[in-house]
């Protein structure tokens, strides 16, 4: 499906020459930073539309990567400039294309020193997350990888709260410490290709036709792969610069870290490490899952006790990635499709638990818990859809949540009940722990005399909240239209997985638990992945 | 004409000429007139430019004992490069700071005419010729503001040690001619080609001489003690063109000397090379992060960057050759860059180039802040910059030839370094103003800055002209 304009790239460099356009305007002692404001929404709201325009140009029944373009980059080494969007990460970036224009409008409250300058990295963090998700070249993947840091590190460190610069330095050091050894990784594939087939390349399906020597060697590739993904997602236990991040960065940088930075680690696991080395990742997956499964209870623990509600949500974010891992490494149709559901879920709620967080900050000035009580009767509708956010947090049936952590426990239960009586855990903690919050900040009498009158949301404020209520719902009655475009990448890319396990289980003389492992081909799956969606429907 | 026997040393003149024009535009300038004598080496240095890019891919040789291939042109266009920026830099800061202008270029232009014959020679005598040359004006460049004792006490710490080392180089050019016969590399190279097999005491202790040698002038441990005082107390713009120029000379001529002469002797020094560069990378991060003194923190991560070019010179494959010579590229123009800017913020009070001074920028000039980040996190190897291909470069040659264990020294050294090239921006962008009164950069040097930058961008995105161009640099000299 060739286009002439190359779709792509337009998405991922838009964003960027808007926030080169953004330096030009003339913003003296902010004199200008509502026009500031205004053109950095527009042009997130151009990406977003551009986003759309290409989700209705793509072929959702094709597994093929779409709307490929390539160009020789370092060509003494096969680099290339290499992009392609299959369902999975056309649905990343719908989600960074709708998040980013909400977190900006989020900011129009909250941040009023040098909004130029916010608008600015916004909109680089834009550019840099779109390309992560759209690079098919390793090495084009590493530099949107780490270039994603830079602005971050900024948007934490300058606009955020009282430990911000603590927290912004630990989250480059701990992410770029995670991710150097990919670079030395992705390196020594590129000399592997030399020597196997004549020439250099960093392109991801050629080095998916590695054979890798005998003695550890793909073992140690995968786990300098899995430890910048796991750093990213985070796995417990590296997952120590989450709170900090989260709770320092300002509402708006919050939003995107939690909606869309810790995707990157999931979707570096599904689109790189596992299939990059399916037979280590058979090998290994039992133990990620079970560091996934640890973090699904430590996360709900930890959460249900913190007086903070950045925090809280925060510490819910590793619970909820830990069933994203879950379901990578059940390794099957259902597992793998609910894991990238649960990705656009945690996004949506998780983004919406911020933004709902950051308004109260924006009216009290603070986050914890004990401040906050009987705000039902002061500001209903912004109880309401605080209501329907918490909700789909939890994984209330008719809401997104549901939909993802249901497919997630059901590949896993296919692959290996264990996991899940102890995931299922998690479940339940997490309405105990989202519900206590919501009780505590809402109901009751209202007992702070500055809370009796909190005005209810703005219309700005609705325009932010709005949407997300909106797709939690979408995502929760129809999630047959976004489970259908992914199921064809989804597919293809278990099945690659799958060579991993099979050459695992006969190597082990156990062929049944390939089988086992499977669940069903990836062809037979996708009808009866398609019922829970379907029952959701009526 | 000249004739062809000249024409290898053609840049060289051109530069020596410039500097001996600064001296005459000096002597003959009535007191209280302006000249602009840096006109004088940047046109020089245009010309040695020029010139290196007309002798590019000719081979050309004189007197036996200099010869300009592609690598050295290489490293004579690095060094070109080095120059103009340093004589543009200057032009803003040495009247400012009421030094004798006349006298700096002309300095500045024999040091790179110094350099110049270092990274071309192929004889091991001329290269030592040039090293002195190259030596004596940057020990004079460091004392430059005499009213500076820091100054003064970082030149004479410098001249010291780099005196011993001399005299040990020069030791070591004794017993390898003891052996060879000969100060010509190509004639040691073929003396020493029949003992690769058992390895010569004698020859060891040579190449061990000068190897002490090499790693005192691009400051790798344990000979890198002279490196932050010399530089903490030479004037900040003077410092800018030695971290750079001196590295880019001295690697060019080390990697020559190693990698043909002493090539049949690599198995005895590349383990004790791989381990130097090791304990480099290391200490010069480490101790990077103590600092508080901008300075001396580049001057730490000078060290540090030592050490990853040294891994260009253990990997040894055509890689790394090239590797070496992009990343003195990419870390001339970096670096020159980073220290010039602050340079340009100084005034002629105070140098302001502790980590204090630089709070709040972002908030009275955020321009010069945005470029000192550019400049700093292409130091620490953060794409889309400069360093980060460099470093990739470097990291895939030691990669290549099996050297993990450096690689990841290497790319964890890297992010420990990253967090003190931060503190940096985040003083500028996170902290209070403080009380500093820090100069405004005027247009010309904000333009160069800019300049700068667009280098720093161009390498990091669209290397593969220059990395092209350094991979079919090496081809002439090694085989």
């Amino acid at each position: 499906m060739a286009t002439d304009v190359p779709m792509l790239s337009t998405l991922i460099f838009l964003p960027l020459a808007g926030a080169v356009l953004l330096l030009l305007v003339p913003n003296r002692d902010g004199q200008r930073d509502g026009f500031v404001r205004v053109l950095s929404l527009v042009l997130s709201l151009v990406v977003f539309a551009l986003a759309i325009l290409l989700w209705t140009r793509f072929d959702a029944t094709s597994a093929d990567y779409q709307f490929t373009e390539r160009t020789r980059w370092i060509p003494a080494f096969g680099i290339e400039y290499s992009l392609g969007v299959d369902g999975i990460s056309l649905l990343l970036v719908e989600l960074t294309a709708f998040l980013t224009p909400l977190a900006l409008l989020s900011s129009w409250d909250s941040i009023h020193s040098r909004v130029k300058a916010f608008s600015f990295f916004m909109l680089v963090l834009e550019s840099a997350m779109i390309g992560v998700f759209l690079s098919l070249d390793l090495f084009l993947f590493y530099i949107f990888w780490d270039a994603v840091l830079i602005p971050m590190y900024f948007l934490i460190g300058v606009w955020g709260y009282e430990r911000r610069v603590y927290a912004a330095v630990k989250f480059i050091l701990y992410t770029m410490a995670g991710s150097v050894l990919v670079l030395i990784a992705i390196i020594s594939l590129a000399f592997m290709h030399h020597a196997q087939a004549g020439s250099y390349s960093f392109d991801l399906l050629k080095l998916q036709a590695l054979a890798f020597p005998a003695g550890g060697v793909e073992a140690l590739l995968f786990l300098a792969f899995a430890l910048a993904f796991a750093v990213k997602v985070p796995l417990f236990p590296f997952h120590t610069w989450l709170p900090d991040a989260h709770v320092e960065a300002p509402t708006a940088g919050s939003v995107i870290l939690a909606g869309v930075l810790l995707k990157m680690g999931t979707y570096g696991l599904v689109r790189f490490a596992f299939p990059l080395f399916p037979h280590a990742a058979a090998t290994f997956a039992p133990y990620l899952a079970i560091l996934a499964v640890i973090g699904i209870v430590y996360g709900a623990l930890v959460s249900m006790v913190q007086p903070d509600l950045k925090k809280l949500v925060a510490y819910s974010s590793v619970s909820h990635l830990g069933f994203v891992v879950l379901g990578i490494c059940a390794m099957n149709l259902q597992g793998v499709q609910g894991a990238v559901y649960q990705m656009l879920n945690h996004g949506v709620s998780t983004g919406g638990l911020f933004l709902l967080v950051g308004m109260l900050m924006d009216r009290r000035h603070t986050r914890l818990i004990a401040e906050f009580g009987g705000l039902k009767s002061v500001a209903p509708r912004f109880v309401a859809v605080f209501l329907v956010i918490t909700l789909s947090s939890i994984g209330l049936p008719g809401l997104n949540g549901f939909v993802g952590e249901f497919l997630i426990l059901l590949g896993a239960f296919r692959w290996h009940p264990g996991y899940v009586y102890v995931a299922a855990l998690g479940v339940i903690l997490s309405a105990v722990y989202m519900l206590w919050m919501f009780q505590r900040v809402n109901y009751g009498p209202v007992l702070n005399e500055k809370n009796r009158h909190l005005p209810d949301l703005s219309a700005r404020e609705r325009w932010v909240i709005w949407p997300i209520v909106a797709m939690a719902i979408v995502m929760g009655v129809m999630p047959g239209l976004f489970l259908a475009p992914m199921e064809p990448a989804v597919a293809r890319v278990v099945q690659r997985m799958q060579t991993g396990v099979q050459t695992i289980s006969v190597r082990a003389g156990n062929p049944a638990r390939a089988g086992s492992h499977t669940g069903n081909p990836a062809h037979a799956g996708s009808h009866e992945t398609q019922t829970p969606a379907r029952r959701e429907g009526m | 004409m000249l004739s062809p026997t000249f024409n290898a040393i053609v840049p060289l003149l051109c530069v020596v000429a410039a500097g001996i024009a600064s001296l005459l535009a000096e002597a003959v300038r009535e007191p209280g007139e302006r000249v602009p004598i840096a006109g004088l080496g940047i046109i020089g240095l245009l010309a040695a430019g020029v010139s290196a890019m007309w002798l590019w891919g000719r081979n050309a040789t004189s007197f036996g004992v200099v010869t300009a291939d592609n690598f050295g042109l290489f490293i004579v266009l690095v060094l070109v490069v080095i120059g103009l920026l340093t004589v543009a830099f200057s032009s803003q800061v040495i009247g400012r700071d009421g030094l004798p202008q006349g006298e700096y270029y002309a300095i500045t232009l024999f040091g790179l005419a110094g350099m110049m014959l270092m990274a071309t020679s192929d004889d091991l005598l001329v290269i030592f010729l040039a090293l002195e040359v190259l030596s004596l004006a940057v020990y004079v460049l460091t004392a430059f503001n005499r009213r500076s004792a820091a100054g003064t006490e970082g030149a004479f710490k410098y001249f010291l040690l780099g005196g011993f080392s001399s005299a040990v180089f020069l030791y070591g050019i004794a017993f390898t001619f003891g052996i060879a016969g000969s100060t010509g590399l190509h004639e040691i190279a073929s003396a020493l080609a029949g003992e690769s097999g058992s390895l010569n005491p004698m020859a060891l202790l040579a190449v061990g001489l000068l190897l002490v040698g090499f790693a005192f002038k691009v400051s790798a441990v344990p000979f890198h003690m002279w490196t932050p005082d010399a530089y903490e107390g030479a004037p900040t713009i003077v410092t800018a063109f030695m971290s750079t120029g001196v590295k880019a000379a001295a690697f060019g001529a080390f990697a020559r000397v190693f990698l043909s002469a002493f090539e049949p002797l690599r198995a005895g020094w590349s383990p004790v090379l791989a381990v130097i560069a090791g304990a480099t990378m290391i200490l010069g991060t480490v101790v990077g992060v103590r600092q508080t003194n901008m300075k001396r923190m580049l001057a730490y991560s000078g060290i540090a960057h030592a050490g990853y070019i040294l891994l260009g010179i253990v990997a040894a494959n055509d890689v790394g050759k090239a590797a070496i010579l992009y990343y003195l590229l990419a870390y001339g123009v970096t670096n020159l860059a980073a220290f010039a800017l602050i340079a340009l913020l100084g005034t002629r009070e105070r140098g302001n180039d502790d980590l204090q001074d630089m709070a709040g920028l972002a908030a009275s000039r955020p321009a010069v802040a945005a470029l000192m980040t550019v400049f700093l996190l292409s130091l620490g190897g953060l794409p889309p910059t400069a360093g980060f291909v460099a470093k990739w470069y470097i990291f895939t040659a030691a990669v290549g030839t099996g050297h993990y264990a450096l690689a990841i020294i290497g790319v964890l050294s890297s992010v420990v370094s990253v967090f003190f090239y931060l503190r940096i921006v985040v003083m500028m962008y996170m902290a209070e103003p403080g009380t500093a009164t820090v100069a405004s950069p005027s247009r010309f040097g904000m333009a160069m800055l800019a300049v700068s930058m667009l280098a720093v961008f161009y390498l990091g995105i669209l290397p593969t002209r220059v990395l092209d161009l350094a991979a079919g640099a090496i081809g002439t000299i090694f085989q």
